[in-house]
């Protein structure tokens, strides 16, 4: 505890930096992935193509991908820049097929009607798929935040700054309290991120959350009265 | 005036939805377009607002070839109500009905004022406004649809079995309510259902179609009833089963009418 105390400076600094390496690629991933989701969807020959190549990005090992990044987009090696968009790929990778699935779960019922009152494509995409699709999405979103806060911490094995540098530290120097702040502070960092996506989501979709007049657990009641 | 011009429509898979329908649809009344599913009834409605575009023959409305109209635009001159409403979910009741004239470029605050009157045209409480679709019972939903339908005062109103999925009080209730609406605002409505029944309540006129796509009979209720183009149309309308048959019967001295299974229908006056 006492080394807490005396390194908290140190350790906000951190949170901030770590911050700073994490939101930015779950940005990313969430607004590449909103589209090759949809066209996964829309254009049903590309679905297989897209989501098998999206989902293999995921099996590439982290080391191995830090140290070619540089090399396919100039990005220097020991650089945030690199580490952001290695995550953002990963992120990229866990998104596309929930995007793709949102956007399959929105009601066929709903989108002929649409295209019948006159919403032109883009419209019917902007007004009515992609709000429709947002549960969905967020779901989505709320997994890529939570790994890519996690999966940030490797940084510090290329020499960029996270919370992982206090596990590196911690080991080299046998600090245990060390190594345990860096991991309770990011899961603090991956939950609070985690809820300001919900309370978001709230915000922004209303409707979803909106008291039913008839509950659709009405099977499940009715399982349970009849005692099964 | 909507006309059917040897409209055929063939899809890619090689099913036959239609097959040459002529049809001229009067305005200012409510054809109804009636036949079991398959009978391309509801394709014949799509190729009205270019849902769908007809392999051969035209579709013109004012003599208009409507191939010639941009599709979107079309749409949101005509009145569409379908199955469930088919509402958008995530928008409240009054932005539900002021959709087509936002999307027109109304402006919003017009649009919703304009949607609240035709909450009370089609009998909906005003306090539902700010609901949700999800919280509205499905008579509801179906009211919401409808006025949907008349946000932009469109000469054409198509209705896909706008009535399918509400139990049968509330459907009466519906057929009323759009009759009375017709009285009042004299669309040229096309009705599709495979609801005799209704078909016969609701249409000044009927066209009864085949599987394929083919018109069988075309005419009033009274007429399709008093003679049956053939056994299909009867079975269909269900006159050879008796369905529809009345017979007189004396009860002390007094006449009235029982249906096939003898039960009491009414009284016979003279």
């Amino acid at each position: 505890m006492n080394w807490v105390w005396s390194n908290l400076d140190r350790i906000g600094e951190l949170v901030v930096v770590h911050l700073a390496l994490s939101v930015p690629p779950v940005i990313l991933a969430f607004v590449i992935s909103v589209p090759i989701g949809w066209a996964a969807w829309r254009f049903r020959w590309s679905r297989g193509l897209l989501l098998s190549v999206c989902g293999i990005l995921y099996a590439i090992p982290s080391l191995p991908l830090l140290l070619t990044l540089p090399g396919l987009v100039g990005v220097p090696l020991r650089s945030p820049a690199n580490m952001i968009l290695a995550l953002a790929l990963y992120g990229v990778a866990l998104m596309v097929r929930t995007a793709a699935d949102a956007f399959g779960d929105v009601d066929g019922d709903v989108r002929l009607a649409s295209t019948a009152m006159g919403f032109s494509a883009w419209r019917r995409f902007t007004g009515v798929e992609l709000p429709l699709a947002g549960p969905g999405l967020l779901a989505g979103l709320r997994v890529v935040i939570v790994s890519t806060v996690s999966l940030a911490t490797i940084s510090a094995v290329i020499g960029v700054q996270s919370l992982g540098s206090l596990f590196t530290d911690g080991f080299q120097r046998n600090i245990p309290a060390e190594i345990w702040s860096g991991v309770i502070a990011t899961m603090l960092i991956a939950v609070a991120l985690d809820a300001l996506a919900v309370l978001g989501g709230r915000l922004l979709m209303p409707w979803a959350r909106a008291p039913r007049r008839r509950r659709r657990g009405i099977v499940e009641q009715e399982l349970a009265e009849v005692g099964a | 005036m909507i006309e059917f011009r040897g409209v055929r429509k063939q899809f890619p898979d090689g099913t036959v939805a239609v097959e040459r329908v002529d049809l001229t649809l009067a305005p200012r009344s409510i054809t109804v377009l009636v036949g079991s599913s398959g009978s391309g009834k509801t394709t014949l409605l799509r190729m009205v607002n270019r849902m769908v575009d007809p392999s051969e023959g035209q579709v013109r409305i004012d003599d208009v070839d409507v191939a010639s109209v941009d599709p979107v635009k079309l749409r949101r001159s005509i009145g569409y109500v379908m199955q469930n409403g088919g509402l958008l979910p995530h928008r409240r009741v009054v932005d539900n009905i002021a959709t087509v004239p936002v999307l027109r470029g109304e402006p919003k605050r017009a649009a919703r004022a304009r949607a609240l009157e035709l909450m009370d045209t089609v009998g909906l409480d005003r306090s539902l406004a700010d609901k949700y679709p999800s919280q509205l019972s499905g008579g509801q939903q179906q009211r919401v649809g409808v006025a949907r339908g008349l946000a932009v005062d469109p000469n054409i109103l198509l209705m896909d079995e706008p009535f399918g999925a509400v139990d049968p009080i509330v459907r009466t209730e519906l057929q009323d309510e759009l009759l009375r609406l017709q009285r009042d605002l004299a669309k040229t409505v096309v009705f599709v259902t495979h609801d005799v029944d209704e078909a016969f309540r609701l249409g000044d006129r009927v066209v009864i179609l085949r599987a394929g796509g083919v018109v069988v009979q075309d005419g009033t209720p009274a007429e399709i009833l008093a003679a049956p183009a053939d056994e299909f149309v009867g079975d269909f309308i269900g006159a050879d089963r008796g369905r529809r048959v009345l017979r007189r019967a004396n009860v002390g001295g007094r006449e009235i009418v029982v249906d096939a299974d003898g039960r009491p229908a009414g009284v016979l006056e003279s």
